[in-house]
């Protein structure tokens, strides 16, 4: 199953990822990190299809994504 | 080893190519001009390049580029195109480049005219960009001084990680001389480069060539390096010609073009028996302040002699430091100072004893 | 389970200082792929300019330079020039190439110097202070016009693509964009194409890059993806300008 990972703490809060996830299924943490973001976070990992579209998005390499098939182009 | 015949605007070329220097940057301007039509013309001969940049800003970039990757890189110009450098050079100081800047100083301010002049002296020995640097500065006075400090120049520069300034004038730049050039000029500066930003190339640690400090406890700390680095080179540095001071009782003070006709003019006195001497500054910065000071000690009076209205004389003033009365004597425009007219300057001074 | 998408070895990993939704960090990420996928790293050298991406020489682990502002394509020219196996980029924004860079860009273009240029245009002074850009678009609010920029005043945005494309020295030049996850696709391939085209010695290629800057055009990030689509795209058209195939 893929999985994506954020390091929130580098997370500022934009949205981007969030606004382009096809799956819908990244919120915005209630938490506030060390830079006093609102970080995004994965509500529903088990819908996640490892497209990362998210880690594309994001202008602060935040996310990685791990998968069991080949890589994406 | 045999004497060849040279212009000075050749001499710089040459002398450049045998020390090393594969890489001129410029733009057109006048009076400089031959010096990079012989580069044009030699550099693609010994494997180098020669490139006509956009502008003096682009070439003084270009030299940024070049002299980061740790090449001997070289541009000339003439105080309009050298004003234009100024943000470059300021940027070469504060990343410690090394180079070698040629003015041929022509007459200003403004347009002015492409008549000799020594009026870019503060503006060369001051740094002449924003914030806190020097460059060396080289006054040749003549063909055979160009190869010997052209070679030097190179080697200051990369000893120091300085941007060196190489300060003629038209005179000098159109003069014929006979010289002696050794083939390869023998470097004694470091050859390998270690700060040279050229690729990292397995170094496994990048190598960053820039002026930027954000922080300002940093850039306190690099100012105050380049600062004892100035230090340095103040110490040890200096060079000067003295010219029948011995016993002189007035020393004219006068560098490159002009210091030739002190040298006639000193000839005047001393075939009369009038104890006038010369002190010659070669190197404009460090000023060769210490020599100046001590000859304080034994002369009463001091005529600085130059092709402006008064630039020099602020650092004859401070190595003197109040001890003796300086006095001053100027053509400005463009006109050469005549040995009859300097003479009898001179001469006022020595019939107030 | 593989890592498929993760920071490319050319970048640092360390947090950058842009604003939230600055896409100067998408960026930078696919010109650092394009690096690791061209296996070009040791030998690739950054010029850094002035303004908000001064820093892009911290975060490209590669060889850099700082340059003045709008310098970097004279700076990068002697650096090639030195070093014509290397492979040298300058990075920059809309006032330091398209407004007191002009001089160094067009001629770098003309000399058909092997460099690559990475465009970033986000149509407005954004370290400075939000100021009017050559490439602010008409009526666009900034703080030197604070009523829209005026065509009766300001004259109309530059399109530098299409400038530099009809020089005989540009082998590759596209525009592409970073709003919306395609656009990010196509932005990969141009400035990937970019490196080959310097890689394979064709002459000067540029990818100007359409950039969104949040905080100095006063809207969130997903706001300034659509402004950007909506207003830049329409007077800067994507696509590739030149290409080396081309060239003579």
């Amino acid at each position: 199953m893929p999985r994506v990972v954020f390091r929130e703490e580098r997370c500022k809060g934009c949205e981007l990822c969030k606004e382009f996830c096809p799956k819908g299924i990244i919120e915005m943490s209630g938490i506030i990190n060390i830079m006093g973001f609102h970080p995004a976070t994965v509500i529903r990992m088990e819908e996640c299809t490892g497209c990362a579209i998210c880690a594309r998005m994001c202008p602060d390499l935040v996310i990685e994504v791990e998968r069991e098939d080949k890589a994406i182009g | 080893m045999a004497k060849i015949l040279m212009k000075g605007n050749e001499a710089i070329g040459e002398g450049a190519i045998r020390a090393g220097c594969k890489y001129f940057f410029g733009y057109p301007i006048t009076p400089q001009s031959e010096l990079p039509h012989y580069l044009a013309k030699r550099l693609p001969e010994v494997g180098g390049v020669y490139l006509q940049a956009e502008s003096e800003i682009g070439s003084i970039n270009m030299v940024y580029g070049a002299a980061g990757a740790g090449a001997r890189v070289m541009t000339s110009s003439s105080g309009p195109g050298i004003s234009l450098m100024q943000e470059g050079i300021s940027y070469l100081a504060g990343a410690e480049l090394p180079c070698v800047i040629v003015n041929i100083v022509r007459g200003g301010p403004g347009l002015g005219n492409i008549a000799p002049a020594q009026s870019d002296y503060w503006q060369a020995t001051r740094g002449g960009g924003h914030g806190d640097y020097q460059l060396i500065v080289l006054a040749p006075d003549s063909v055979q001084e160009i190869i010997d400090l052209i070679n030097k120049a190179f080697d200051l520069a990369d000893n120091y990680r300085i941007p060196v300034m190489l300060l003629g004038d038209g005179v000098l730049g159109q003069m014929m001389e006979p010289v002696i050039i050794e083939d390869q000029y023998e470097t004694k500066a470091p050859k390998e480069k270690k700060w040279a930003s050229t690729g990292r190339m397995g170094r496994g640690s990048k190598n960053l060539v820039t002026s930027l400090h954000i922080v300002p406890e940093d850039l306190e700390k690099h100012n105050i390096k380049l600062a004892a680095k100035h230090e340095e080179i103040s110490r040890s540095e200096q060079i000067w010609e003295e010219y029948n001071t011995k016993d002189a009782r007035l020393i004219l003070v006068a560098y490159g073009t002009t210091a030739r006709v002190c040298k006639a003019v000193v000839d005047m006195f001393r075939e009369e028996g009038m104890p006038v001497g010369l002190l010659r500054p070669v190197t404009l910065w460090p000023f060769p302040s210490q020599i100046l000071n001590s000859l304080a000690d034994q002369a009463d009076n001091f005529l600085a002699v130059e092709m402006s209205m008064g630039q020099m004389i602020d650092d004859v003033r401070l190595a003197v430091n109040g001890k003796k009365p300086i006095h001053f004597y100027g053509r400005s425009g463009g006109m050469l100072p005549v040995a009859r007219d300097i003479y009898q300057e001179a001469q006022k001074l020595l019939m107030e004893e | 389970m593989r890592k498929v998408f993760a920071r490319p070895k050319s970048m640092k990993d360390m947090p950058m200082h842009y604003c939230p939704g600055c896409t100067h960090g998408i960026i930078h990420r696919l010109i650092a792929e394009a690096i690791d996928e061209l296996n070009v790293f040791e030998q690739t050298i950054v010029v850094a300019p002035v303004g908000c991406s001064v820093f892009c020489c911290d975060y490209f682990d590669c060889d850099a330079y700082g340059a003045s502002h709008g310098r970097a394509p004279a700076v990068a020219t002697g650096v090639k020039r030195v070093l014509p196996d290397k492979i040298v980029f300058t990075y920059q924004g809309d006032g330091d190439l398209a407004a007191i860079g002009t001089s160094e860009i067009v001629h770098a273009a003309a000399r058909g110097e092997k460099i690559t240029v990475i465009f970033v245009n986000n149509a407005i002074y954004a370290m400075t202070g939000g100021q009017m850009a050559p490439t602010t678009l008409l009526g666009q609010v900034t703080t030197t016009t604070p009523k829209g920029r005026e065509k009766e005043l300001n004259g109309s945005p530059i399109k530098m693509s299409e400038m530099l494309s009809v020089l005989d020295g540009s082998a590759y030049i596209a525009r592409v964009s970073v709003h919306n996850p395609a656009g990010i696709f196509k932005a990969k391939k141009a400035i990937k194409t970019a490196f080959e085209t310097q890689i394979s010695g064709k002459g000067f290629s540029m990818v100007e890059v359409l950039s969104t800057c949040p905080t100095n055009w006063g809207m969130t990030p997903l706001k300034a993806l659509k402004w950007l689509e909506e207003n830049m795209i329409p007077y800067y058209p994507l696509g590739e300008f030149k290409t080396p195939t081309e060239v003579v």
